[in-house]
């Protein structure tokens, strides 16, 4: 085993010890997630609103062994990160917006390659330049950017207790299984303050699978052992076919035991409230409050997008038939949705969409969406029947 | 010489460059300096895309292959992980004064320790023969059929120039040819021993042939290479912190031709 950074790990002191309670911005949230996973090195460029991720990681983490480079963009950042892991190292890096679209070209290269790494998105609007503040508009982004298949794990947190809890999980998946892993948080929760209890994975039983090198191995190379030759390009089709075949089906074979949710008020429900992240959390806490006023109303939120629970929501629509999909995105969750729950239950849901592309979406507002559905004022059929039928 | 470096990779030879092509020498030069350094063990070799990703399985080293133009990006980020490992990034012209040359500059700026070589020859070869930064000036390709025109194409980029214009402490640029293999394995070895004695980056560019796509036969593509290219491209070391023995580096070099 190649020991971390050619560097006793032991000489530092652990980043989080027992359990500590803390009020910080989702970013350093991000950053005490990532040294308690143990990473290692952070390559990373300035992009709003991840900033702090790199702020608080270069600030931080050389008390813990841990290294920084700022890039000179973020295909330097994204390329640097799998070079840094195809090392041995647990890199791993943030960004937002167009440094999403950039970051295409290393994920591509890591689901080709099985390369484990780990990639924070903090949403902002779009399309273009657009706004450096909110929005849930890099969904398919995150998904299924790249020239490929969307081999990669997609995790929505929707508070600071999210973030931190699947950013550590983030990393021991992506070395797990060695598909590219991402937590799509957004820029609200990037920039709030909240209440987070951080923790050692390790007191709590949580073992992080441990990083392991593509190249520099022991040995020396055709007298010791074989060279580790690693490429992403192909002659011929069939050969690329023979490699990527594996790849899928492993993903495939993995995906059910990946995919996370959360549902509740499911009893008797006439109506069911869907959105994920933070927006997710308005959608719980509108239904909560419709309950105690006794409106049948229930939720389901996805915690990982890819793969899509669309099993677990399947059965909830099977009781229910009336879905509120609400996102700050003109239908991206709701695409996933009718793509995961496809075929006949499709004709048989009604589906409501509240799209806000780039806005804010309050529990408050939720309240009065739902009660008007519920009140059957909310035909608005041509409204509706246009956005899902374009989505 | 001996025909082959020891850090070549038999079960992979003959290597799937075309007939005359310059990339053969250049990696037999670079595995000379490898056998030289004995630091097979050790290294990390990257390669672009360009005809330059049919370099990864040439050698008996660990090999990346890794997208167009991100090569460098790739190899320090191993390097600055581990930093015992000796860190190669290896590309055409295109990868590196084209699509990449951002982590040129910025990697140059930084003084990354590793070793950067660009291979030129005055195309971008494995997409059919399009007009490179490096293309000369008048020179026919498939995106200048009549001729490169400054006018509208600009001048020729002499990449080693540009990063010794900005060169920091302890860098090492310099540009060979494959016309003198020797000579070029040496400013290789030197590039090499640069980032071991953790002084600074290396750039070495190889001036090389592509009689494929330049459509010339032997005695062309030779006279191509040593006559115009070399007139434009002047070979020899541009920066270096090595202490210069003039007379035995004279008496050195002169043994390499």
């Amino acid at each position: 085993m190649i020991s971390k950074l050619e560097t006793k790990k032991d000489e530092y002191p652990r980043p989080v010890e027992g359990e500590r309670q803390a009020f910080m911005y989702g970013n350093e949230v991000v950053v005490w997630a990532a040294l308690a996973a143990g990473a290692e090195c952070l390559y990373g460029y300035p992009i709003t609103p991840q900033n702090e991720v790199m702020h608080y990681w270069s600030r931080l983490a050389p008390d813990y062994g841990g290294k920084f480079l700022q890039t000179e963009d973020e295909l330097s950042a994204g390329f640097a990160t799998l070079g840094g892991i195809m090392a041995g190292a647990r890199c791993f890096s943030a960004t937002a917006g167009p440094g999403t679209i950039l970051f295409q070209e290393p994920l591509a290269m890591a689901e080709m390659m099985r390369i484990p790494i780990v990639l924070v998105v903090q949403q902002r609007g779009g399309p273009s330049t657009a706004t450096v503040i909110y929005s849930q508009q890099e969904v398919f982004l995150t998904i299924f950017g790249g020239n490929g298949e969307g081999l990669r794990i997609v995790y929505s947190p929707g508070s600071h207790q999210e973030m931190y809890d699947y950013t550590l999980k983030a990393f021991d998946v992506a070395w797990k299984h060695r598909f590219p892993t991402l937590v799509l948080g957004d820029g609200y929760q990037a920039k709030m303050r909240e209440r987070v209890l951080l923790y050692d994975p390790a007191a709590r039983g949580m073992e992080i699978e441990p990083t392991v090198p593509f190249v520099g191995l022991p040995g020396v190379p055709g007298v010791d052992r074989e060279p580790a030759h690693w490429r992403n390009a192909f002659s011929v089709e069939e050969e690329l076919y023979e490699e990527l075949e594996p790849i899928i089906n492993d993903y495939y074979r993995i995906a059910p035991s990946l995919m996370e949710k959360e549902e509740g008020y499911l009893d008797g429900a006439e109506l069911i409230l869907t959105g994920h992240g933070i927006v997710g959390r308005a959608v719980r806490t509108a239904v909560k409050e419709l309950r105690e006023e006794g409106f049948p109303v229930g939720f389901f939120r996805p915690l990982t997008l890819r793969p899509f629970p669309g099993k677990d929501l399947i059965r909830i629509l099977d009781d229910c038939p009336r879905l509120l999909v609400v996102e700050s995105a003109q239908g991206q969750l709701a695409k996933l949705i009718r793509i995961s729950i496809g075929g006949e239950l499709d004709h048989r849901v009604q589906m409501y969409p509240y799209f806000r592309p780039g806005l804010g979406i309050s529990a408050e507002e939720l309240v009065e969406e739902a009660k008007a559905i519920l009140n059957g004022k909310r035909e608005q059929k041509q409204e509706k029947e246009f956005s899902m039928s374009m989505l | 010489m001996k025909s082959m470096p020891d850090s070549w990779r038999r079960e992979t030879k003959p290597h799937k460059f075309c007939p005359g092509c310059g990339h053969g020498l250049v990696l037999k030069a670079l595995g000379m300096a490898m056998d030289r350094l004995k630091i097979a063990d050790r290294t990390v070799f990257g390669v672009d895309i360009g005809c330059s990703l049919l370099a990864w399985d040439f050698f008996n080293a660990d090999t990346i292959q890794t997208h167009h133009g991100r090569t460098v990006p790739v190899i320090i980020g191993a390097k600055r992980a581990r930093p015992n490992l000796v860190g190669i990034a290896y590309m055409g012209d295109g990868g590196g004064y084209a699509i990449g040359s951002q982590h040129l500059i910025n990697a140059t700026m930084r003084n990354d320790r590793i070793l950067i070589i660009i291979v030129n020859n005055t195309i971008y070869a494995m997409t059919g023969g399009q007009m490179a930064p490096t293309t000369l000036k008048g020179q026919k390709t498939e995106t200048s059929s009549r001729g490169r025109d400054p006018k509208y194409e600009g001048f020729p980029l002499r990449g080693p120039e540009m990063v010794a214009s900005f060169a920091p402490e302890g860098a090492y640029v310099a540009r060979g040819s494959v016309s003198h293999v020797q000579r070029l394995a040496r400013y290789l070895e030197r590039g090499l021993e640069n980032q071991l004695q953790d002084r600074g980056i290396s750039v070495v560019e190889a001036l090389s042939t592509c009689p494929t796509n330049w459509r010339t036969n032997a005695e062309d593509t030779w006279k191509f290479l040593e006559k115009e290219m070399t007139d434009y491209y002047p070979v020899g070391e541009l920066v270096s912190p090595f202490k210069r023995d003039t007379q035995k580096e004279a008496a050195d070099l002169e043994t390499c031709h």
